[in-house]
């Protein structure tokens, strides 16, 4: 596949450059309200930097401190800002090159929808309302979102995307959506106008990318209220503590009581909560998959059942031929050859498969057939047999029972083997054809859903991590079974009909479980709107991608698992630094406590275990490691926590292990590093 | 510390356990509404009382009418125990005499009593009359556990159920955890009591001669019936004032073990009742296991600081080997006081065999943090369960998406309006605790009533705010608590550390009982496992402890150190 976009690096310089500029912009308070911690910290750090100015003023001593610990509150609220800028920087490079794409040139409006005639006027493609019908010829911009409603054309959709082979679009069926942007290549086509202007595709992928329409998702909510809630209890604890202490006899600044406040707030976190989430939704769109709301990313990662079309998905898209069983005195050689005679000319993918198998167990060659002029007997609907005749050979091949008419065999009267072998090849859930030569059976050819390579492991993996995989297809329940089987899915939907899917999907959600699936056929939309992750295929129709609540632009259902990889990454990520985040306030209250009472209590110099130079360090050795802690982070939000396929309890002890136990240790570490350079540089 | 006294330690805590898984099978029954072998006699004597209150038992109450009720039934509680209180000097079997109490003393006795919380500001044996203790007190020490037990007993049904819109009858829940489980458990622990010595007489007081020729005062009373429901609906508040220290309440060894026994076993059959409810045997367990891990570490750490002693004490010549026992009885010795400290602090019980203030810094420390933790280990009958729900919806909700799925408890999702009310719960401890403690560490008038300077008199308000608002009751000691302000201030704690903490989590129970259950998978983050504990365990010490430790910095932790150092308050 050629992409023509190349997903911006994690830390691109133009990126860099613009996120630092956004980073300054999003100190308003007003739009930092959204984020209580960083807020709180915002207001402390313009609350110390007020105190600082003031001793500056009365010439005071000692302000040097409180002037650094206010320029590293600024720098935890910069390096949040920051982290969430860079996040968007991503989206918003992307947006761009789409807005390039975006077509404002003119249409070709037809002055008569009705009777769809030929007669147009041009207008601006921002002109056009829903319902206009539009003339799009070879080689013109198609200027709205619309469904065909005569003709067929190659489009070149690359804008979208980024695939340049061409497609076709036509009238009916499930290939008549087409989408602003994209280009005609060939013919012409008209098109009926579905989207108002300002909210084509392109125009809601622009939205999206850009993070405008952003809203907080729901557990992304759920977790702003817990950390507010701590936010609220340790400002609690730090404003009683003043009183505390002051029976104690310590006086304490209002710049160390401020400094404790914000080490023990869960500013990594917090920081990093937006950023996380954006990254999410935007390693979907570098995946080719656009989601209409972060709230679907999240719910791919809850997903517990995934609806998969048989074709495509689990099977490659066409049948292949992978046995010869020939009957008694037919040597498989002899059936070989003459299969693969009869297929020559069949262009069809099992035909193709039928010489490939011919020539490469059999070692068969393309026979030359120099002067002789094969006759070729294309296969049609009526007789379902197809063949040739050259020389006095004559060979047909087709469904069995078709050859058994064509050579007045009784299927009683066919040898035993012959019977056996059609029964074993359906049983399988494989489709059985009958090659005959001059009249007489040869053999028979097994056709078979092949399925695709690794798949099997594909699905035990998603078992292991608690997903129920279900096939869908078409099939009778015996090949269905088979297949599935094989496929080693866990249940399966034979001769599914639209109305099957969707009250599978109800049984399932009443049940408490959610359901992932993809479509692309109007008859699919029902159902990819009632699944809680429905994934649409950019190539189906206008129906199915409004109802379901993401789209893949590469019309690929097998992503429908990596969809899901990516919904769970971004709630790790999300829980992994929120429990690293908690876990660091052990190490801060060792590095602070001792530091706020050892005037009065010098024996509590016994909690000082890092044995931080002073007390002026060691507050300020914390509140450096705070706001680093930030941007040593802002990668793995952006990149996410490694997702492995394993089950739940695997990956509770590791990450548990990772960020739980790495979170009490790691600030030990680094809040003794910060303190010597501290020390050394003589800043505290 | 010595083996055998970890041999009585473990012996005891056994013979809990045994007790209680028993126990938990039949709470169980009793409150799905089962059919147990008492129900042929108390069946008909239940519904008579429905009857005659106009209950219809099978109508059911949804989390907001199901928190009416329980206000309501508690402030009809407070007003007439307030009532009796102001009005004893009126009121028959007042033996001694005794004058009403003063408007403040009721009011905070009441609320005390009505809480679960028997804080105890007033010296039982020369306030209270037989009536008080019997009519007031007593029937708060069954009903305000009875409550207690509902509450967890709501809470646990919105587990157990999907998509409902009701939790149970309060007042079904609360008939039945008076009649089936404290009435006939009380009524067989009193008789123990009695066989072992505690009194139990309508008598008032004896005047002896004693060998000095001096006259002394020996107070008597119903103690056996009292001291059975103090101990079982973890009350806590004793007839006499020095509580399960006095002979009269606690006499001997046996009688020690058969008080801890019976404060501990509702407690610890609740999770056990809980995880046979919501069908998942396991989980009971586990939250279980994290409440004994804690509690034991808790006896552990008292155990050592007592036994190790007082260097002070022992520069001055003191023979270190029987450890601290100031303010310690001999016939208990070290380990079941150690037991004993740890048990009725993490149990929100407040009964006392020793004075708190006496342990040494460290052995003061842990109970102290054990009421701060939440009263969750196991805590009070009923309160402790559904305070340890709250921390299981933490944790799960902190720890859970690190799986990779949006977090849930026992297949329901814990979102933002879970999230919402579980932090507004777990902000009530520190804002009273700290809070009023800050307020009174800064009032001449509130320091007035401190018997000692330094960390230990701050360790004295922080303890006496941390026990009413964990509605723990056990004072510290050392604080003269009967005065308007520590009276009022500490009334208003406890009424917020109990209504301002359950409201919020009936609430979470609403809707959590309106929520579908997510299946069961690989996927599905496991609540059950050791791993699963060793997590609660960190969240109840982090979430739960963190916030309180620059106050135990400035109080026991500091203490310990001066300690070391030579000094002494």
């Amino acid at each position: 596949m050629s992409k023509k976009q190349i997903a911006p690096t994690l830390f691109d310089s133009a990126i860099l450059g613009r996120a630092s500029l956004d980073a300054v912009r999003k100190l308003d308070p007003r739009s930092l309200m959204r984020n209580p911690v960083i807020f709180t910290t915002e207001v402390v750090a313009a609350l110390v930097t007020t105190i600082w100015l003031r001793d500056v003023l009365a010439g005071q001593a000692g302000s040097s401190f409180s002037g650094q610990i206010a320029a590293w509150l600024w720098f935890t609220v910069l390096f949040a800002t920051f982290a969430e800028a860079v996040a968007e920087g991503r989206g918003k490079a992307q947006a761009a090159s789409l807005r390039r794409t975006r077509s404002d040139a003119h249409a070709k409006r037809l002055l008569d929808p009705h009777n769809l005639g030929d007669l147009f006027e041009g207008v601006n493609a921002l002109d056009l309302n829903v319902g206009d019908i539009v003339l799009v010829e070879a080689g013109d911009l198609i200027p709205s979102d619309g469904e065909i409603v005569e003709g067929v054309a190659s489009v070149n959709e690359a804008a979208i995307t980024g695939e340049s082979a061409p497609v076709i679009r036509e009238a009916g069926g499930d290939r008549s959506a087409v989408t602003g942007g994209t280009t005609v290549l060939s013919d012409w086509i008209k098109v009926r106008v579905t989207a108002a202007p300002g909210s084509t595709f392109i125009d809601r992928m622009i939205a999206l990318v850009e993070g405008a329409e952003r809203q907080k998702t729901p557990n992304e909510l759920a977790l702003s209220i817990l950390l507010s809630g701590m936010t609220l209890i340790f400002l609690i604890a730090v404003v009683t503590l003043w009183g505390l202490a002051g029976y104690s006899g310590t006086v304490l600044s209002v710049v160390v009581l401020v400094a404790l406040l914000v080490t023990l707030i869960p500013t990594t976190i917090g920081g990093l909560l937006s950023a996380i989430g954006i990254a999410g939704m935007d390693r979907l769109i570098r995946f080719n998959v656009i989601a209409t709301s972060g709230r679907s990313v999240e719910a791919a990662g809850d997903v517990d059942t995934l609806l998969l079309d048989k074709t495509g998905t689990i099977t490659f898209g066409n049948r292949m031929a992978t046995e010869f069983l020939p009957v008694p005195g037919v040597e498989q050689k002899v059936l070989a050859q003459a299969a693969l005679l009869a297929s020559l000319s069949d262009e069809t993918p099992e035909g193709r498969s039928i010489v490939a198998l011919a020539k490469s167990d059999h070692g068969l060659i393309e026979p030359d057939f120099g002067a002789k002029q094969p006759v070729v007997i294309p296969f049609a609907a009526q007789t379902r047999i197809s063949g040739i005749d050259i020389d006095a050979r004559s060979i047909r091949k087709g469904a069995v029972d078709s050859i058994l008419r064509f050579t007045n065999t009784p299927i009683e009267r066919a040898p035993a083997e012959f019977r056996q072998a059609v029964d074993r090849v359906a049983r399988t859930g494989g489709t059985p054809l009958a090659v005959a030569e001059n009249g007489k059976l040869l053999g028979v050819i097994h056709l078979k859903d092949v399925i695709k390579p690794n798949i099997k492991e594909r699905f035990a993996a998603l078992r292991s991590m608690g997903i129920k995989t279900v096939m869908v297809t078409g099939d009778n329940p015996v090949t269905a079974a088979a297949i599935a089987s094989e496929a080693g899915v866990d249940d399966f939907i034979a001769e599914a009909t639209p109305e099957d899917k969707l009250a599978y999907i109800r049984r399932e959600q009443t049940g408490g479980r959610l359901i992932a699936m993809c479509g692309d056929g109007t008859n699919d939309a029902p159902a990819l709107a009632q699944a809680d992750v429905g994934v649409a295929m950019q190539s189906g129709t206008q129906a199915a991608r409004e109802a379901g609540n993401m789209v893949d632009l590469d019309s690929n259902p097998t992503k429908l698992i990596e969809i899901v990889e990516i919904g769970k990454q971004l709630l790790m990520t999300r829980g992994s630094l929120t429990t690293f985040s908690i876990a660091n306030d052990v190490a801060k209250y060792f590095a602070i406590l001792p530091a706020l009472f050892v005037a009065t209590y010098p024996q509590l110099g016994a909690l000082n275990v890092m044995r931080l130079a002073s007390p002026q360090s060691a507050i300020l050795s914390a509140v450096i490691f705070n706001a680093l802690i930030i941007i040593a982070l802002i990668p793995l939000a952006l990149r996410g926590v490694a997702y492995r396929r394993v089950g739940a309890n695997a990956l509770l002890r590791r990450n548990l292990l990772v960020y739980g136990l790495g979170g009490l240790v790691l600030p030990f570490i680094g809040i003794k590093a910060i303190d010597l350079v501290v020390a050394a540089l003589h800043l505290a | 510390m010595s083996t055998i006294g970890w041999v009585q330690i473990c012996l005891t805590l056994a013979l809990v356990l045994l007790a209680a898984i028993p126990l938990g099978a039949y709470m169980a029954k009793v409150f799905g509404g089962g059919h147990t072998f008492v129900t042929p006699v108390l069946g008909p004597l239940e519904r008579g009382f429905y009857r005659l209150a106009g209950v219809d038992p099978k109508r059911e109450q949804g989390w907001l009418a199901y928190s009416l009720a329980m206000l309501a039934f508690s402030v009809v509680g407070f007003a007439s125990l307030y009532a009796i209180l102001r009005l004893q000097a009126f009121l028959p079997w007042n033996p001694q005499g005794f004058d009403g109490l003063s408007a403040d003393l009721a009011f905070n006795t009441a609320i005390s009593f009505v809480t679960n919380t028997n804080w105890q500001a007033y010296g039982g044996e020369t306030t209270m009359s037989h009536f008080s203790q019997m009519a007031g007190l007593a029937v708060h020490n069954f009903l305000s556990a009875a409550t207690g037990i509902a509450l967890a007993v709501a809470v646990t049904r919105a587990f157990a159920r999907t998509g409902s819109a009701t939790l149970g009858n309060f007042w079904v829940d609360l008939t039945r955890a008076t009649l089936y489980v404290l009435l006939p458990i009380a009524i067989i622990v009193a008789l123990a009591f009695v066989a072992l010595g505690v009194p139990q007489t309508l008598e008032g007081s004896v005047e002896a001669t004693t060998l000095e020729g001096a006259k002394q005062v020996i107070a008597l009373g119903p103690i056996a019936s009292q001291e059975a429901i103090k101990q079982l609906g973890t009350n806590g508040g004793g007839f006499l004032n020095a509580n399960s220290a006095h002979p009269f309440e606690n006499p001997t060894a046996i009688s020690n073990v058969l008080a801890i026994f019976s404060m501990l076993v509702v407690s610890t059959a609740l999770p056990i009742a809980f995880g046979r409810m919501v069908g998942a045997q396991r989980q009971g367990y586990a939250l279980l296991a994290a409440m004994a891990i804690l509690l034991v570490a808790g006896v552990a750490i008292v155990y050592a600081a007592e036994t190790s002693g007082n260097p002070l004490l022992t520069a001055l010549g003191l023979d270190p080997a029987m450890g601290n026992m100031e303010g310690k009885e001999v016939r208990f010795g070290q380990a079941m006081t150690a037991l004993f400290v740890a048990v009725t602090t993490g149990l929100s019980c407040g009964a006392v065999n020793a004075m708190h203030a006496s342990l040494t810094p460290l052995g003061g420390f842990v109970p102290l943090l054990l009421i701060q933790l939440g009263e969750v280990l196991p805590g009070g009958v009923g309160s402790g369960l559904y305070g340890m729900i709250v921390f299981a919806i933490l944790a799960v909700f902190v720890a859970g998406l690190m799986v990779g799925r949006t977090p849930e408890f026992l297949g329901k999702k814990i979102e933002a309006r879970e999230m919402k009310l579980a932090m507004l719960a777990v902000l009530i401890l520190p804002l009273v605790i700290l809070g009023f403690s800050s307020i009174a560490v800064m009032l001449p008038v509130a320091l007035a009533s401190l018997a000692n300077a330094g960390p230990h008199g701050l360790t004295e308000i922080l303890y006496a705010y941390s026990s009413a608002a964990g509605n723990n009751g056990s004072a510290f000691a050392g604080l003269n608590a009967n005065t308007p302000w520590f009276n009022t201030t500490l009334g208003i704690s406890m009424a917020l550390g109990r209504f301002a903490y359950v409201v919020p989590v009936l609430a979470i129970a609403g809707s959590i009982a309106a929520k579908k259950r997510v299946p069961v998978s690989a996927g599905t983050f496991p609540t059950d496992t050791p791993l699963f504990v060793g997590l609660l365990i960190g969240v109840i010490l982090i979430l739960g402890g963190l916030q309180f430790f620059p106050a135990l910095a400035l109080g026991p932790i500091v203490e310990h150190v001066l300690m070391l150092a030579g000094q002494t308050f």
